[in-house]
């Protein structure tokens, strides 16, 4: 019997017609799917590369690097405040434009141009040529037709992204249901950050089917809980309170009646001296919100205490009750390898005991993390067996299925169009990418 | 020298924790035997309620480096904590070929 409700079709994945039969993982274990997938997926979706307040000031810029997108860009906040990204390359002969020490490694700085390392060429926060070095020596050469290439940038909520894909819709309407129903929710607020990054030996796909579903959370996490709660947490099983698909986008709503406890018996010691756990703080910040967005709790209820986006293909947004957000980001780096990042946002703690109570929910994240990813590698390892090639999934796992079955959806069209235009469509994504 | 403010100075045998990353504290914890683990939580966890108490009158962005190193030492406690309440030994268990580490520490004195 369902301790909450679910629709009338008596699964979440039937209401959401995502079939019901078991799946096939070959998707993440072929390497010439996942190059499918780099020019299908990465190369024309938006992608979230970070927050405005990382460009706190005119000519604050990052770059990032996009290896599954084949490129790496650079952010920049310019001279008129907005927010622009261009593909890191000097127009001369095609120096990475910015990095420092190693090229393949991610940087962040301010400056009032950009210089190339090689032969000096600037470029101004707005991405055009400023300076040639011995221009006298070129060949009708216009610095006007030398600027630097653009991305589309566009900002939801404070979360800058780039599309590489000069045809993609408009962020906001990439974003959907999901993304409008948190209009307005303070992410502003939350300026204390926590990073955290792994390399990880899985594809991308399986690290997100671990965190958006909590089927596993009363089995593998159980020693996290004090004892009795874990027997009754892995009696009860997860059931979710809710789920919402639109297109690719997922979420999952959930409860949490952990912070503060009931009881404080149900909880470890160091959590009852910092008041602090797993769902974060107990003593909860004020961060002026007299009501949950739409988009929050959808099922009003009242144990809720965690919502979990996937807005595909790679970022995870957890916003808690206790007034703290989570984002999760996963950068493919090959088949069966990808980069994870997991960031916490708090509003600024006031005093240590803030502080430590924030310490506690950010250390508690990287020990279920690191229990997360410890299953990983060795799920791949075994799926490329191919010994198994279709896997059961429950109504609890609805967002994998929606995860693998949107992915496969891009590859597919990305194919149709290319046999289409019959001609390799990562070429003209360049070509026009760049005119 | 002691290095933590007066008032905790039966935990200067500890003041190797007041560690200023997090990337750090969880390396000491893992190169530490479980008897380490377990006699630094010992001394420092009910010494929690009187050290936020004496934190709390400095505001997080003009702590004085002695009161700095304190709530770093129990930002060390709350890394060892898991070892000691939840996985009877410093790594997390099966965790062998993964590591996930902070790649910022937060903005302690300049908030972002």
């Amino acid at each position: 019997m369902p301790h909450f409700t679910k629709p009338d079709e008596g699964s979440w994945t039937e209401h959401y017609g995502l079939g019901t039969g078991p799946i096939s993982y070959e998707d993440s274990i072929s390497p010439e799917h996942y190059e499918l997938e780099r020019d299908a997926i990465f190369r024309r979706t938006w992608l979230n590369v970070g927050r405005v307040e990382q460009l706190r000031r005119k000519g604050s810029y990052f770059t990032r690097e996009l290896d599954a997108a084949r490129t790496s860009v650079v952010i920049v906040r310019g001279s008129d405040d907005k927010v622009r990204a261009f593909y890191n390359i000097c127009r001369h002969r095609g120096n990475k434009l910015v990095w420092n020490d190693f090229p393949g490694e991610e940087t962040s700085g301010t400056c009032r141009q950009f210089t190339c390392k090689y032969h000096g060429w600037r470029y101004d926060l707005e991405g055009a040529c400023t300076f040639v070095q011995q221009e006298d020596e070129f060949f009708d050469l216009d610095k006007g037709d030398y600027g630097l290439v653009p991305v589309r940038a566009e900002v939801w909520e404070g979360f800058i992204f780039v599309n590489l894909d000069p045809n993609a819709p408009p962020l906001q309407e990439y974003m959907g249901e999901l993304g409008a129903g948190l209009a307005g929710y303070p992410f502003h607020k939350m300026t204390q950050v926590h990073r955290y990054r792994s390399e990880v030996r899985s594809n991308w796909k399986l690290y997100i089917d671990a965190f958006t579903e909590f089927y596993h959370a009363p089995v593998l996490h159980a020693k996290q809980a004090v004892a009795d709660e874990s027997r009754k947490l892995q009696n009860v099983g997860y059931e979710a309170l809710a789920y919402q698909v639109d297109g690719p986008h997922g979420m999952v709503s959930s409860w949490g009646g952990m912070s503060p406890p009931k009881d404080l018996n149900m909880v470890k010691p160091i959590e009852r001296v910092l008041h602090s756990g797993l769902f974060g703080p107990w003593d909860v910040p004020d961060i002026g919100l007299d009501e949950l967005p739409p988009g929050l709790n959808p099922a009003r209820h009242p144990a809720w205490g965690l919502d979990s986006f996937l807005f595909f293909p790679n970022f995870m947004v957890l916003i808690w009750k206790t007034n703290w957000v989570l984002t999760y980001h996963y950068w493919p780096t090959s088949y069966n390898t990808h980069i994870f990042e997991g960031t916490c946002y708090f509003v600024p703690p006031k005093n240590a005991r803030e502080r430590l109570a924030q310490e506690m929910a950010v250390v508690t994240f990287k020990e279920y993390g690191l229990q997360d990813s410890n299953t990983l590698e060795a799920t791949q390892t075994m799926l490329e067996s191919r010994v198994v090639t279709e896997f059961p999934l429950n109504d609890q796992e609805i967002l994998l299925r929606l995860l693998h079955k949107a992915a496969q959806g891009y590859v597919d069209e990305y194919r149709r169009s290319s046999n289409a235009q019959g001609r390799k469509p990562e070429t003209a994504a360049r070509v026009s990418a760049a005119s | 020298m002691a290095v933590l403010p007066a008032d905790f100075a039966d935990l200067e045998p500890f003041a190797g924790w007041a560690i200023p990353t997090e990337k750090a504290r969880y390396a000491k914890r893992l190169s530490s035997t479980m008897e380490e683990l377990q006699a630094f939580y010992d001394a420092a966890l009910p010494r929690t309620d009187a050290v936020t108490s004496y934190l709390e009158q400095f505001d997080m962005n003009e702590l004085p480096e002695d009161a700095q190193r304190l709530l770093w030492l129990y930002c060390s406690l709350v890394t060892v904590s898991f070892p000691v309440e939840v996985w009877r030994q410093p790594r997390v268990p099966d965790s062998g070929s993964c590591a996930l580490d902070a790649s910022n520490p937060p903005f302690e004195k300049k908030p972002l």
